[in-house]
């Protein structure tokens, strides 16, 4: 009896599930951790939650989520996006002083998308889409529209899979007034499969997320190769924190770091549902003899990897393998600087640039960026996305690019003006840069006066102008192998690397406050008055000199008023008027 | 005469080229009083820039002018401080040319009306001799030529200076009488700007003055005028449209020039009423007074022929002050135009009840409109309500300034039929009054 219910049971099981033959879509997770001091002192910190889904999400019907955030995969499939990046930042990564990051964002919101070449209206789709996911992570992203939205040519292509790159299905936009909190951290966490309970995301505490120099959360969603023959695609979705402590405000004037210092937690096991978890620790040191960190607990593993055009040693703590938690039952791991604390070599970067406004008064202004170049002797492209709002007009024909004195031509610009009220500026060069220079590019603007509704409740604070967007490949000192995606580290496979001479680099710069004139906003019913008495007055000079015509004068017989002072006059005996 | 007006031309392109080489240059064109968003040299260059850039001008918003523009400093571009001398100059010899036949036929049409006893008998002194016309032309063209807003507006590079000159070739070639001529070029000059569509009715009521048809709505000779001269100057408007659609193959030239001048999207400030109004303008509202402030330039037409059908130019005088005052993006330059005939009415000066405060008016805003938007914009110590009421102020004094002369001219009309000294039933002295 229980035999042939079993049976049957078994049997309803082999015909009910479908597609019983391939099983459900496999999906893994791997998280990771990155710990890398930097030049200045300072320590940054990249959380790294990678969550595949071998699924085809477009065609085949899917209902039963695991790993993969629903929320997000109903928006891929609804909204036929093939890539989402969207990223909210509070600060300004230091190029200079902090090294070229492994994944820059611009301050404020950056969202970016590239839709599948089956969306019939992309506006649409990409304005429903910035909405819902403003209310997917409390983020005001329905402040995107067509004034702030533009579809670059050359800067943002695709970063996986792609066949058709018709840049008519990109759309990218910046929120650069933005400001990210606890507010936008949850609901980024709840995407997480161990949400904060379990594995490196225990670590993610809003107190001192925040009480930071540098905080970037950011989603990156795109389809990648399901193996190495590329046949079939499976979908990545990587959700990734970088997080950098300052010194002075977190370490007390002490450089040495521990991940209960930072954090205020350590981590205690891995999350179950991870088939990798790790905490990598960027040990490598300019010179041999001089080792830069002392790390505590001894790692189990070191790992050498080519990452940005130079040779890294991290220390490996792998939270999957038995033998981490057999000494404490949980992991916090120190950091000590050992050599002392003036003798650090500023290592500059290859590429970085700096922005800003010049200019005084309220009527015009320039915009200048400085690129610097301090390869000592390879030169390279770099493209430069510019987006400046309509109300800011650029004049083109006052572009400037100049390097060591000499005029510098951009060997393709894509200038597309901007229209009041509808779209913004866009430009978009192609610069080569010359071996240790710099590349100083200005650009002349005016201020418009806009209509008293459209300023913002704060006026005098200023109008925010985007970061622009350098995208270069930066030739490396040392040839780099391409490693198999699915064995390095997440933190090294971000960017596709085509070959082992140069690695893509994707820079912003600063976004700049600019004022505009401002009218009196306690006016609008004096400005109706006094304009439209102005018109009257002409309208009434006017209609009296084409209505009226000259007549001699008549002696009046006398008002009603000098006929009573006659009558009082009478009375008292004067002679009247 | 022609020697003092060469000698004027000389003094006048001087006076150009040393401000050109000086460093005054570059703050005068940025001056919004003289630069608006429809003819900064500024947005030439830029448009002219786009276009080198394989982008249409028109498809951003900073460059409004019309394709002709573009045609003609695509190859003169280089020498673009002579093309605007060369303007000035042409405009004032237009005009001069213009004041010219102008007086013989007032001087005609005076003799006549004295030997048809149509005036009155103690008029003598108010009738006009040819020794007071005869240097009416030079100080017509010398007021234009030497005027500082005429000058600031060449050293600008300003194309209301383009504008200018179409509009006194349209003046020349209606006082001289040609039909198609003047359809050209007032074609030309509604294309470039819109508002001298309103110059038609002055035109058109000159030409029949000329041709001896009278104006009256039974008359087959006026309806048959009438038709002749307005399909005339349709078909050179549709000629030039059609003529700018095919430089750039695209109709993109009309919502971005003449879409502009009607909607004022761009509230930059300037010597007019429209952009505070509409920079303080509930939004529920826009629409309704954007119309009523363009049907504000053109309603006082047909009032005003209807008054002055006897008197055209001067119709043509208060229809440029008009367009001047209340355009949508006014300039110095256009102010420029209609004070340059002010000569042409010096003898109604002893009519005028407030020349003086009126002029003191506008010499005073002129100089504190550079001090207030210093204030505003440099200084941050005033706010735009501080401009804005110097705008106010100047557009009244101009509006003001208008109406005193056309109040006189009508004074002068009453007193050379009803005679000058008037008496009273009694036999005291009269006074006149607007009734």
């Amino acid at each position: 009896m229980a035999g042939a219910v079993a049976a049957v049971l078994g049997l309803l099981l082999l015909l009910g599930s479908p597609g019983a033959s391939t099983g459900p879509p496999r999906d893994s997770l791997r998280e990771e951790l990155l710990l890398s001091p930097l030049p200045s002192g300072d320590l940054a910190a990249t959380f790294q939650f990678r969550a595949r889904w071998d699924s085809e999400l477009h065609r085949e019907g899917v209902s039963h989520y695991r790993l993969f955030p629903k929320a997000l995969g109903q928006l891929i499939s609804k909204y036929l996006v093939r890539e989402l990046h969207l990223s909210l930042t509070q600060g300004f990564w230091r190029t200079r002083t902090w090294g070229q990051p492994y994944l820059q964002a611009p301050a404020g919101a950056e969202l970016w998308v590239w839709f599948q070449d089956s969306v019939t209206d992309v506006d649409k789709a990409w304005k429903e889409l910035s909405n819902i996911l403003s209310g997917i992570f409390c983020a005001s992203l329905n402040f995107i529209d067509s004034t702030n939205t533009v579809t670059p040519t050359a800067s943002f292509k695709p970063l996986g899979l792609a066949n058709v790159t018709d840049h008519h299905l990109l759309r990218y936009a910046v929120l650069p007034r933005e400001v990210v909190c606890t507010e936008n951290l949850t609901p980024w966490k709840k995407l997480l499969p161990c949400g904060s309970k379990a594995g490196l995301a225990v670590l993610l505490k809003a107190e001192r997320l925040f009480h930071s120099s540098y905080h970037s959360q950011a989603v990156h969603i795109r389809p990648i190769c399901r193996d190495a023959s590329c046949l079939s695609v499976s979908w990545e979705l990587r959700q990734t924190l970088t997080v950098v402590f300052d010194t002075f405000s977190i370490g007390q004037g002490k450089r040495d770091w521990s991940l209960f210092k930072m954090f205020s937690r350590t981590i205690t096991e891995a999350c179950p549902l991870a088939s990798e978890s790790k905490i990598y620790v960027d040990i490598s040191s300019k010179t041999q003899e001089n080792e830069l960190l002392e790390v505590t607990p001894l790692p189990l593993s070191v790992h050498e990897a080519s990452v940005q055009g130079d040779r890294r040693t991290y220390a490996v703590y792998d939270l999957l393998s038995p033998s981490l938690f057999n000494v404490s039952r949980s992991l916090n791991v120190q950091l000590k600087w050992k050599r002392p604390q003036d003798s650090l070599d500023l290592s500059t970067p290859v590429l970085h640039a700096q922005r800003y406004v010049s200019g005084y008064g309220l009527q015009t202004g320039e915009i200048s960026t400085l690129i610097y170049n301090t390869h000592p002797y390879r030169a390279f492209p770099v493209i430069l996305l510019e987006t400046v709002p309509w109300y800011l007009r650029l004049y083109v024909h006052t572009l400037v690019i100049t390097t060591k004195g000499k005029e510098n031509k951009p060997s393709y610009i894509h200038y597309q003006p901007a229209q009041d009220r509808r779209r913004p500026h866009l430009l978009e060069m192609l610069i080569q840069l010359p071996a240790n220079s710099v590349t100083k590019i200005t650009i002349q603007f005016e201020r418009a006066l806009l209509k008293w509704t459209e300023y913002t409740p704060d006026p005098n604070h200023g109008f925010y102008v985007s970061p622009s967007v350098l995208s270069a490949l930066v030739p490396s000192v040392i040839a780099m192998k391409a490693e198999d995606a699915e064995q390095s580290p997440l933190f090294t496979s971000l960017f596709p690397s085509s070959d082992g001479s140069s690695y893509f680099v994707r820079l912003y710069t600063e976004p700049l406050l600019v004022n505009l004139p401002t009218p009196d906003f306690s006016m609008p019913y004096n400005v109706i008055c006094l304009t439209c008495t102005v018109v009257a007055v002409c309208y009434g000079s006017f209609y009296n000199l084409l209505t009226r015509t000259f007549h001699v004068e008549e002696p009046s017989r006398g008002g009603l008023a000098k006929r009573l002072a006659n009558i009082i006059r009478k009375v008292r005996g004067v002679p009247p008027l | 005469m022609a020697a003092p007006l060469v000698l004027g031309i000389l003094v006048a392109v001087t006076v150009r080229a040393v401000l050109y080489r000086s460093s005054l240059a570059g703050f005068i064109s940025e001056r919004v009083e003289v630069a608006s968003p429809l003819n900064a040299w500024k947005r030439v260059v830029e448009g002219l820039a786009l276009l080198d850039l394989g982008v249409s001008p028109y498809s951003g918003d900073v460059f409004h002018e019309t394709p002709l523009i573009i045609y003609l400093f695509h190859f003169l571009i280089e020498y673009s401080e002579l093309v605007f001398m060369i303007t000035d100059v042409l405009t004032a010899v237009a005009l001069y040319l213009a004041v010219q036949d102008f007086n013989k036929v007032v001087f005609k049409k005076q003799k006549l009306l004295m030997e048809l006893d149509q005036y009155a008998s103690d008029v003598a002194e108010l009738i006009r001799t040819p020794m007071e016309m005869h240097y009416i032309p030079l100080k017509v063209a010398l007021f234009y030529l030497l005027n500082p807003y005429t000058v600031m507006s060449c050293v600008a590079k300003s194309t209301c200076a383009i504008n200018n000159t179409v509009i006194a070739f349209f003046i020349l070639t209606t006082i001289k009488g040609s039909t198609l001529l003047s359809a050209i070029f007032l074609a030309l000059a509604t294309y470039q700007s819109l508002y001298p569509l309103t110059l038609f009715a002055p035109a058109l009521l000159y030409l029949l003055q000329r041709q001896f048809i009278p104006v009256k709505l039974k008359s087959k000779g006026f309806w048959l005028y009438t038709t002749q001269y307005a399909a005339l100057y349709l078909c050179s408007l549709v000629v030039i449209v059609c003529l700018s659609f095919f430089l750039l193959n695209s109709w993109d030239f009309i919502p971005s020039v003449y879409g502009f001048i009607l909607s004022v999207p761009d509230l930059t400030p300037n010597i007019g009423l429209f952009w505070y109004f509409f920079a303080e303008m509930f939004e529920h509202f826009s629409l309704f007074f954007v119309c009523v402030f363009q049907i504000n330039v053109f309603f006082y037409t047909i009032p005003l022929a209807v008054k002055l059908k006897e008197h055209p130019i001067f119709f043509l005088f208060v229809q440029l002050a008009i367009i001047s005052i209340f355009k949508s993006y006014p300039t110095v330059g256009d102010v420029a135009l209609y004070m340059a005939f002010l000569p042409l009415w010096s003898h109604l000066y002893r009519f005028l009840r407030n020349i003086f405060i009126l002029s003191c008016v506008l010499i005073v805003c002129s100089l504190l409109f550079p001090v207030l938007w210093h204030l505003w914009i440099y200084a941050g110590s005033a706010n735009s309500n501080f401009y804005y009421a110097i705008t106010l102020t100047f557009n009244v004094g101009q509006i003001l300034l208008i109406s005193d002369y056309f109040y006189a001219f009508l004074r002068r009309e009453y007193y050379l039929t009803h005679g000058l000294y008037l008496t009273r039933k009694d036999g005291t002295e009269a006074m006149l009054v607007l009734k």
